[in-house]
């Protein structure tokens, strides 16, 4: 299995693995989850009709309302969360919806992860070294 | 959980500060996956007075939570602040989940200053304003969730005035005195806000939500990181502006389009040859971070930190450079005017919060007509312009015709039968409005083309 390893900071310590779910836009957290199931209902998302539980998002930076880290806080809460973020350019958003509900995450990578990484793909994420290790989905 | 600090003095300009290091361990995480960490951030000896807990275990929870956020953020100190604006208004249901009594003091040192222990809090650090509700207490049967939600706002509301919080419940705080000076460190949640904060005024936010604006509006603080500081603040992407820019409309397209394209850039939006109005900046910034994540932008000649095009990106070069013509501009507003009917249901207007021009605008419109019966038209405005419409006549006319004035609440909030076809003014409302109601069918117009379609129940706006 073909392995990368991507280095960059800590936004929020802890390690934590699953399968990546990436998109090259930005994410928004208002209006696009079913907070008790962990779909992603937004018309026209990405990752539309999926699940983020146990899943490492892997995203350019987050976008939309300011409410968004609550709505990461409420996945948290419901047990419907993903497990860990790796985010090209971290932002107030990202960096307070991941102390929100505590899941590690690591921004400011040597490489734009998601240009590295593909969906399906999986991912370790060290969040107290900055560190995402890469086993890229054999296709 | 242990905190250790590290105390090193040392002078700077004839101020003491303190270096601190603090190292926590967390010993556990939601998965179970063990964890450390370490904060390390220069800290005033007001700041390591707060983490001490000598000024009362609400400042030093919260200072410990800006720790965490601060770190995250790569600040290495924070920003005095004396301007917050947050919304607390918590959901019924979890207001009961965590606090079967419904005791805000209990609600809050759980849900936001993470603290089992019942936290009273008798005085804020900073000037703190309300951001919109969400709730109009008088129309409990329009909106999510009925008395049920209303009863919970107005639980939120009366802590909030009990702990020194102006409670304008208005997503455009601006409007409402609470202005900052250019310059000002600034602590706001609401998107629209933010991107007008920054970019109009030249105040300095970060896109806060409502637990770390909180926790700023007790310690007076904010981690200095992000668009605090001046070399974030240049623009890194021009966007030149091939068309009139002649209505609101306009504007609200131009500033979705750039939310779609601009990605992590900071927009320049040039050749723009109109002078906007309070309107149009507001749907412009309302606009973009809704689509995208504009949270700062300037336009040469008109907002604050760009005298020139030079001073907007700091002289910044090979700048690449997007163009928005007619043919941006009709695809932008073909994502909002899908509806295969002409039939409209509802008219919600005011997002962000309407201006009292708005407000007189639609009185003016539909004064002496009568809203289609099959239509319902709501308008969303802040508690300060309901009152000033009150007595200039605006809300008995809007009243008369058969419109709702909403005070305090949002039109993501009310409660719409998804089946029905809804028109707006608004991007940002027609962003967010088929997201949180299901609602599919959409017109995006003027406000005019709004209030025809509200009399006749008709659309007959123009195509773009």
């Amino acid at each position: 299995m073909k392995k990368i390893v991507l280095k960059g900071r800590k936004v929020f310590g802890g390690t934590a693995e699953g399968y990546a779910l990436v998109t090259k836009d930005a994410l928004g957290g208002m209006g696009v989850f079913d907070v008790s199931t962990g779909m992603v209902t937004e018309s026209g998302n990405d990752w539309e009709g999926k699940v983020v539980t146990g899943k490492v998002l892997v995203y350019k930076t987050g976008k939309g309302s300011s409410s968004w880290a609550g709505w990461y806080k409420a996945l948290s809460s419901m047990g419907t969360g993903p497990v860990a973020h790796v985010i090209t350019k971290n932002n107030s958003q990202t960096a307070l919806g991941v102390v929100l509900s505590r899941v590690p995450a690591v921004t400011e990578l040597d490489q734009d992860p998601t240009e590295v990484i593909s969906t399906g793909d999986w991912i370790k994420v060290d969040g107290d070294n900055g560190i995402v290790e890469v086993t890229k989905n054999q296709p | 959980m242990s905190i250790r600090y590290k105390i090193v003095w040392f002078t700077i300009a004839n101020a003491r500060l303190f270096y601190l290091k603090a190292r926590r361990a967390h010993t556990s995480q939601p998965a179970g996956a063990g964890v450390s960490c370490a904060v390390s951030m220069k800290l005033t000896v007001d700041e390591v007075d707060m983490l001490r807990g000598k000024q009362g275990k609400a400042k030093q929870k919260a200072m410990e939570f800006l720790l965490r956020y601060g770190e995250a953020l790569g600040a290495e100190q924070f920003a005095d602040t004396n301007n917050v604006t947050l919304c607390i208004c918590p959901e019924m249901e979890s207001l009961r989940r965590i606090t079967p009594a419904l005791d805000m003091d209990e609600y809050i040192s759980k849900d936001s200053l993470f603290s089992d222990e019942t936290l009273v809090i008798d005085k804020l650090k900073a000037f703190t304003t309300s951001n919109a509700t969400y709730r109009d207490y008088a129309y409990p049967e329009l909106q999510k969730g009925g008395k049920d939600a209303c009863d919970a706002a107005y639980i939120g509301e009366k802590y909030c005035q009990r702990i020194g919080i102006v409670t304008l419940n208005s997503c455009v705080p601006y409007q409402c005195g609470n202005i900052p000076t250019k310059g000002e460190h600034c602590a706001w949640t609401e998107s629209s806000a933010i991107a007008y904060c920054n970019s109009i005024i030249g105040a300095k936010t970060n896109i806060e939500g409502s637990h770390s604006a909180f926790a700023s509006a007790i310690t007076g603080k904010t981690p200095l990181a992000g668009l605090h500081l001046d070399e974030n603040r240049k623009g890194t992407i021009i966007v030149q502006v091939d068309i009139e820019m002649d209505d609101v409309l306009n504007w609200g397209l131009l500033g979705y389009y750039a939310g779609l394209q601009a990605g992590l850039e900071i927009p320049v939006y040039t050749n723009i040859k109109n002078i906007p109005d309070l309107f149009m900046l507001m749907s412009l910034g309302a606009a973009g971070m809704s689509s995208g994540t504009i949270a700062l932008f300037h336009i040469p000649g008109i907002t604050p930190e760009a005298a020139t095009l030079d001073m907007a990106t700091g002289n910044g070069k090979n700048i690449s450079v997007i163009s928005y013509g007619r043919e941006e501009r009709k695809k932008t507003h073909e994502i909002f005017n899908r509806s295969a009917k002409d039939d409209v249901d509802v008219v919600v207007l005011g997002c962000p919060h309407y201006s009292l021009e708005r407000i007189a605008a639609v009185a003016g419109l539909l004064e002496g007509k009568k809203v289609h019966e099959s239509v319902e038209l709501y308008i969303t405005v802040g508690r300060m312009q309901k009152a000033i419409a009150d007595r200039a006549g605006y809300s008995g006319i809007i009243k008369n015709a058969g419109g709702v004035l909403l005070e305090d609440s949002c039109g993501t909030h009310l409660d719409i039968d998804p089946s029905k076809s809804t028109a707006s003014d608004s991007a940002k409302m027609l962003h967010y409005l088929p997201r949180m109601t299901g609602v599919h069918d959409t017109f995006l117009g003027t406000l005019k083309e709004c209030v025809t379609a509200a009399i006749m129940g008709k659309w007959t706006g123009r195509a773009l």
